[in-house]
């Protein structure tokens, strides 16, 4: 079996300086990270903003030095052989507009794929090509200043697969794309992917449903640890003995939400609060339990709006794992790591 | 949306490329960069009208200063001194200080650091290609300034008895000491976060006093007088002043014992330690920026 990225227990610790009167203190981005990535395999870090997922990414770029373990990337340590994986590697990160204004979009491609020795044909070719699958013909001599904040990005998604690497990494690639765009790139993405069993293909993203649609595997990271790491449909079967409800029902607060998990039969229970309405997401055992929630909303003059059964999302696996939803642990700052 | 086939469709293979061919790709895509950020910014006529007036605006401001200093004696040997030492530092601030710039404008303004610097070129070679364009420019500037001189500013220089050899080697010698200074600076924005801006114009002032540019070394206090002897710009602008009038040059005490032959020893050896020491802090600085997570770090400081 070939591994196109291998990590042994890398981890990576920030050293935050305090001010005149503070002490600096020790951030951990990631720890103890074991990841083995096939040769050939689509892979997805699935977390919230500030898991870690864009940590992992810098140090098997070679952007950043992890603090303990090693990680090596198509079979060179990224740290002592960081100049044979670069010529390997691309990156993109999404949600930014990079790109030297001055130059149009051509120049700009034109001179990254120069930068990995590509003739100059061959980049024209590819140039061309890979404008039209995203739309762009029309602005091949646009200045990148000219350009908006979603096409840079469109540009960038270019760049990256330009010089058509043996290990993409793309760090949230949709990030600010619109929906049509967005669909548009991971069918890119897949189809890339499987055009070639040589290429391999890291992405990070907080979004459920790109890691369940695109991913050949899915690790689940949190506060820098890998929680879980198997394909998604593996993930989701863990939680298959378990019944899955979704409540739509009057306001309630987050107190409030917490006394049914106390309740026998229910696993976890998680809140999120709309205008007029709140969603509870129920987890649990058996689909008696749900009898009891239900006596416990009536006491306490809560009204069921709506009720569903569902099959389990890899947001159900994220819960099940870390005991809130992606979107409580983004909002309470809870998972630290990121810089 | 459609299919495309990168690799079956592209009829090469990558070569495995030696260390040298790096190098040249390096610095020939970054002289090209460079360039077109330098000269891309205006429309051709206003960047040349920007290429002449700027010099003749700096040198315009020393020569006003002088003449009223010195009641408009413009045949005193030390106006050729410092009018062509202010001409030729022009090229410290551009080469030296646009080598460095390159850090700050990719990090922080193009936001392209971590895309230029995980691709595999030669990070340092980059560096010092993107100083092409600014000794492009700054040469421009010194041969209209050192022209404007000669024309209507009674700047005596002869150009039949100008040594050009001399002149010719010692630039190229002089703009690779500037290279690897700017070398050396841009290695320590690598760290730096905040107040990098005006390092690189902090750094050039600090040198123009200490450098011989516009006055020679005897005016500053004794225990100033070092700084400027262990300063390898100090030599490369006597050299370029006895090169195009030496007899000025001779006038003026501080490197007299020295032969032309002497200061070209000591600035080539000079070039060489900083080229050895450029290495040296480069490769440093790169490991610190690496373990402290700054090559992708955007602070709009």
């Amino acid at each position: 079996m070939n591994f196109a990225i291998v990590t042994d227990n890398l981890g990576r610790v920030y050293k935050i300086r305090g001010g005149k009167k503070t002490e600096p203190r020790e951030l951990v981005a990631l720890q103890d990270v074991q990841l083995q990535v096939k040769q050939g395999e689509l892979f997805g870090l699935l977390g919230p903003n500030g898991a870690g997922k864009t940590t992992l990414i810098k140090i098997l770029t070679t952007l950043l030095a992890p603090t303990m373990g090693q990680a090596t990337v198509a079979g060179y340590d990224v740290v002592r052989q960081a100049e044979k994986v670069r010529p390997r590697i691309n990156m993109v990160s999404g949600g930014e507009s990079s790109g030297y204004g001055l130059l149009t979009v051509r120049e700009n491609l034109w001179m990254f794929a120069q930068f990995y020795g590509i003739p100059s044909a061959v980049a024209n070719w590819r140039i061309r090509e890979l404008l039209k699958i995203v739309g762009m013909s029309d602005r091949i001599n646009t200045k990148s200043s000219d350009l908006s904040t979603g096409l840079r990005q469109k540009m960038n998604i270019v760049r990256g697969f330009l010089t058509d690497p043996e290990v993409l990494f793309l760090d949230e690639p949709t990030l600010g794309l619109d929906v049509g765009a967005s669909r548009d790139v991971r069918l890119f993405i897949r189809e890339w992917v499987n055009q070639d069993p040589r290429r391999t293909l890291l992405l990070t993203t907080h979004y459920m449903v790109e890691a369940d649609e695109l991913c050949d595997r899915v690790a689940i990271i949190n506060q820098g640890r890998v929680l879980a790491c198997d394909t998604p449909e593996s993930l989701k079967n863990r939680l298959q003995k378990e019944v899955l409800f979704r409540m739509q029902v009057s306001p309630l607060d987050s107190t409030q939400a917490d006394t049914f998990e106390s309740l026998p039969g229910v696993r976890k229970v998680t809140h999120r609060a709309f205008d007029g309405y709140a969603v509870l997401e129920l987890i649990l055992e058996q689909d008696d339990a749900l009898g009891s929630v239900v006596n416990l909303m009536t006491t306490q003059n809560i009204h069921i709006l709506n009720l569903q059964k569902r099959e389990p999302t890899l947001e159900d696996v994220f819960v099940d794992l870390v005991g809130r939803s992606m979107e409580e642990v983004e909002k309470s700052g809870y998972s630290e790591g990121n810089q | 949306m459609s299919s495309v086939n990168l690799r079956t469709t592209s009829s090469f293979s990558l070569k495995p490329e030696s260390r040298l061919d790096v190098m040249i790709r390096t610095f020939r895509l970054s002289a090209w960069l460079g360039w077109q950020i330098e000269s891309n910014w205006a429309d051709p006529f206003l960047f040349a009208i920007y290429s002449l007036i700027k010099p003749l605006a700096g040198a315009a401001i020393l020569v006003v200063m002088y003449s009223v200093i010195t009641r408009g004696d413009f045949d005193s040997p030390i106006f050729p001194y410092i009018y062509l030492g202010n001409a030729f530092y022009m090229y410290v601030g551009q080469v030296m200080t646009g080598i460095s710039w390159a850090v700050i404008d990719d990090r922080e303004h193009y936001k392209t650091l971590r895309y230029v610097y995980v691709s595999p070129i030669h990070y340092p070679t980059y560096l010092l290609g993107r100083g092409v364009a600014r000794f492009l420019i700054a040469s421009i500037s010194v041969v209209v300034t050192i022209l404007f001189g000669i024309l209507f500013l009674r700047l005596q220089i002869d150009l039949a008895a100008v040594n050009w050899g001399l002149l010719l080697i010692a630039l190229i010698v002089g703009v690779n000491m500037l290279a690897m200074m700017g070398l050396i600076l841009a290695s320590v924005m690598l760290l730096l976060v905040h107040h990098m801006w005006g390092i690189g114009d902090a750094v050039a002032s600090a040198l123009y006093l200490f450098s011989g540019a516009i006055f020679p070394l005897e005016v500053l206090p004794d225990f100033l007088r070092p700084i400027g002897y262990i300063m390898p710009l100090t030599y490369w602008l006597e050299l370029m002043r006895r090169a195009m009038v030496g007899e000025v040059a001779m006038a003026f005490p501080t490197l007299a014992g020295y032969s032309n032959g002497q200061l070209m020893g000591i600035l080539i050896g000079m070039t060489v330690a900083f080229a050895l020491l450029s290495g040296v802090i480069f490769r440093f600085c790169e490991r610190r920026a690496k373990e402290r997570g700054l090559f992708d770090i955007v602070t709009n400081y």
